[in-house]
């Protein structure tokens, strides 16, 4: 495996960052780390690229340990941190041409691999990186990470605050740069997301929830799933709650999403609703990941 | 038998990433106007403050003179007074108008003369005592005018050695120096370095083969750069514009001043690696390196006045010592052979403060 995490555990303080972590990434896949705000994401990309140290267990890059071998792994990643950190002072081309230089490479020789991105990037190539857009910068700052040719990628909430178009754009990039054969780790908050990922894990609370392909992930945790359309969502969802009939119910969108005990059906819930229109959906990898997080608590 | 190296020896591609990364640091300073204007035009503007304007130098003395009889002798010192420089002549005026003259700031000195006053006669000096330092300053030149031959009773006869005229910028333009060399150098390297983890490029300027103190020492290349041009501008003002003469040797002033200056890259790489943000950076900078500067250093106020506990202080601060040798051959034209100890202490302060800060400067985040 191209990146490989063995039960890696991290605390601060009182806090336990990460806990038992173990994932690995092969080459030529984008494996998503799906998580929300706090799980844990950003420390795990800090440890694999060598930036903090873990308190237990053992994580390599293409082979090479992430605490002994610390310099192999610096050089051999490409790293796109959390927050836009490339310099806003610096045009488009200065940037990439600082970071080409920094892994003692040009921004001609390695042309082919940024070639894709950056034909968006030429009209504003003069620009300052401060007066980029949101999506741009996101491009620009995955440029820069890719101008050495690493030999891994690490992307933490690299689509965080981008516009949805850009975001797409973002995915279908992602998808070139696999098929060269360089793994991906890849982390996001938006769960929409996880579809654009060969494999994901569900981490919340600096657990791993479970690891698979989307597909997979949400087939072993089916179970029947309804929405609900009520006219006063709220009241809806209260009186929901305090069915004996119901095992979870969130607001999903403009419904509401509700796991049932075995045995209740459809009509049960209409009825128990004075006839709110309900009706059987089946579950995408959110509700796997809010059933698998109510689990745990 | 084959040795194993502790870390991989540097190809010839990361000279080219460490000019790039000067390059860059270049591109920072010329594009950030605020940090121009603290490198080239703070130590101008200083430079003409403590020059001209703040000066405890007397210019422009007015003198009203009282003569019962306007001897020769007498007609013989107003001539000699009003070609000097320093003293303006305002007229005779009544011995019982003294006080008013003084009071409506007329004059600022009355000189009496004895009703027959001949060459070195008795004279008194009456002067307006409200500005106490220009007084005594004016008095001084004053005696020293009507007191010419040294010839008379008991009174030592002062001579004033490597600054006959007392010019304040003699002493102030060693202790700008010692000012702006750390202002440039100590503030502006920590909050540079601080913005990097501030703004988080600092992350990934770590994970790349780049070594860590690699990145410290590029930063240092532009600033220490611009202080030399500074070091150039101050002592082209200090000569042309403000008269000191550069007695001694320039190439002891700038070997001491380039030592001065990598302590205070070092005192900047310090603070950049205590702190998390440019504020504090920049708080700290002001704080812990300014002020003692210009209290403890003797550029405002001199070492000897000072209780023994702040003498005690100022041997750490090291303004303290460049100043104190720069003076000595600035003004008194000495050779290195007069600043040997100060020259040490600066160096030996300045591999203290470079090893320590290293071994601080962190590969990782925490």
């Amino acid at each position: 495996m191209e990146i490989d995490v063995k039960h890696i555990s991290k605390r601060f303080g009182a806090i336990k960052a990460l806990d038992d972590v173990s994932l690995d990434v092969a080459a030529g896949e984008v494996f998503g780390l799906l998580g929300p705000d706090g799980a844990g994401k950003t420390t795990l990309f800090r440890i694999l690229t060598t930036l903090i140290l873990p308190d237990a267990g053992s994580a390599s890059v293409c082979g090479a340990d992430v605490v002994s071998q610390w310099s192999r792994v610096r050089a051999m990643s490409g790293y796109m941190p959390g927050r836009f950190s490339l310099y806003p002072d610096l045009s488009v081309e200065e940037n990439l041409n600082f970071f080409a230089s920094l892994f003692g490479t040009t921004v001609k020789d390695n042309f082919d691999v940024i070639a894709p991105i950056y034909n968006q990037l030429a009209p504003f190539r003069k620009r300052r990186a401060g007066k980029l857009s949101g999506g741009m910068k996101q491009k620009l700052a995955l440029c820069c990470a890719l101008i050495h040719k690493p030999a891994a990628l690490f992307l933490d909430e690299p689509t965080t605050g981008v516009d949805a178009v850009s975001r797409g754009e973002f995915w279908d990039i992602l998808s070139e740069i696999k098929s060269s054969g360089m793994p991906v780790l890849v982390s996001t908050p938006y769960m929409d997301e996880a579809s654009r990922c060969d494999r994901v894990a569900l981490i919340d609370k600096g657990h791993i929830l479970t690891t698979g392909t989307p597909a997979d992930i949400v087939s072993r945790n089916s179970m029947p799933l309804f929405a609900v359309k009520g006219n006063d969502n709220y009241s809806t969802l209260l009186r929901l709650r305090a069915m004996p009939e119901v095992a979870e119910a969130y607001l999903f969108g403009q419904d509401i999403h509700v796991y049932t005990q075995p045995g209740v059906n459809a009509d049960n819930l209409r009825k128990s609703l004075d006839g709110a229109e309900v009706t059987e959906v089946s579950p995408g990898i959110e509700d796997v990941f809010i059933k698998l997080m109510g689990n745990g608590q | 038998m084959k040795y194993s190296v502790p870390w991989p020896e540097m190809p010839p591609e990361m000279n080219k990433s460490f000019i790039a990364f000067v390059k860059k640091e270049v591109l920072h300073i010329l594009r950030d106007p605020r940090t121009m204007i603290v490198a080239l035009l703070v130590p101008v503007v200083q430079m003409i403050l403590f020059g001209f304007a703040i000066s405890t130098e007397v210019n422009d003395v007015e003198v009203a003179v009282v003569a019962p009889h306007i001897t020769p002798a007498v007609e013989a010192k107003i001539d000699q007074l009003s070609h000097n420089p320093y003293f303006t002549f305002k007229g005779y005026i009544d011995g019982r108008d003294i006080d008013r003259t003084l009071a409506s700031n007329e004059a600022l000195a009355v000189i009496v003369f004895d009703r027959d006053y001949t060459i070195n006669g008795k004279t008194q000096l009456v002067m307006d005592g409200s500005n106490p330092n220009t007084a005594q300053t004016a008095a001084g030149y004053l005696t020293q005018v009507l007191d010419d031959t040294s010839s008379s009773g008991l009174a030592p006869g002062v001579t004033i050695l490597y600054n006959p005229q007392l010019k304040s910028a003699y002493n102030f333009v060693p202790g700008i120096m010692g000012l702006i060399f750390i202002l440039i150098c100590a503030m502006l390297t920590s909050v540079s370095i601080v913005r990097e983890k501030e703004t988080g490029t600092m992350e990934v300027l770590l994970v790349s083969p780049i070594r860590p103190v690699m990145i410290v020492v590029a930063k240092m290349v532009p600033y220490f750069i611009l202080a030399c041009i500074d070091l150039a501008v101050i002592l082209l003002i200090a000569r042309f514009a403000l008269d000191v003469p550069l007695s001694g040797s320039l190439a002891a002033i700038f070997i001491l001043s380039f030592i001065y200056i990598v302590l205070s890259l070092a005192l900047g790489l310090l603070i950049s690696t205590l702190v998390d943000s440019q504020m504090v950076a920049l708080l700290m900078a002001g704080m812990v390196l300014i002020m003692p500067v210009m209290m403890l250093s003797g550029m405002l106020y001199p070492i000897e006045n000072m209780p023994a506990i702040l003498r005690g202080v100022s041997c750490i601060v090291p303004a303290r010592w460049y100043i104190e040798a720069t003076r000595k051959i600035m003004v008194e034209g000495l050779g290195f052979g007069y600043i040997f100890m100060e020259l040490a202490i600066l160096t030996g302060m300045t591999l203290f403060l470079i090893i320590v800060s290293v071994k601080r400067f962190k590969k990782r985040l925490e």
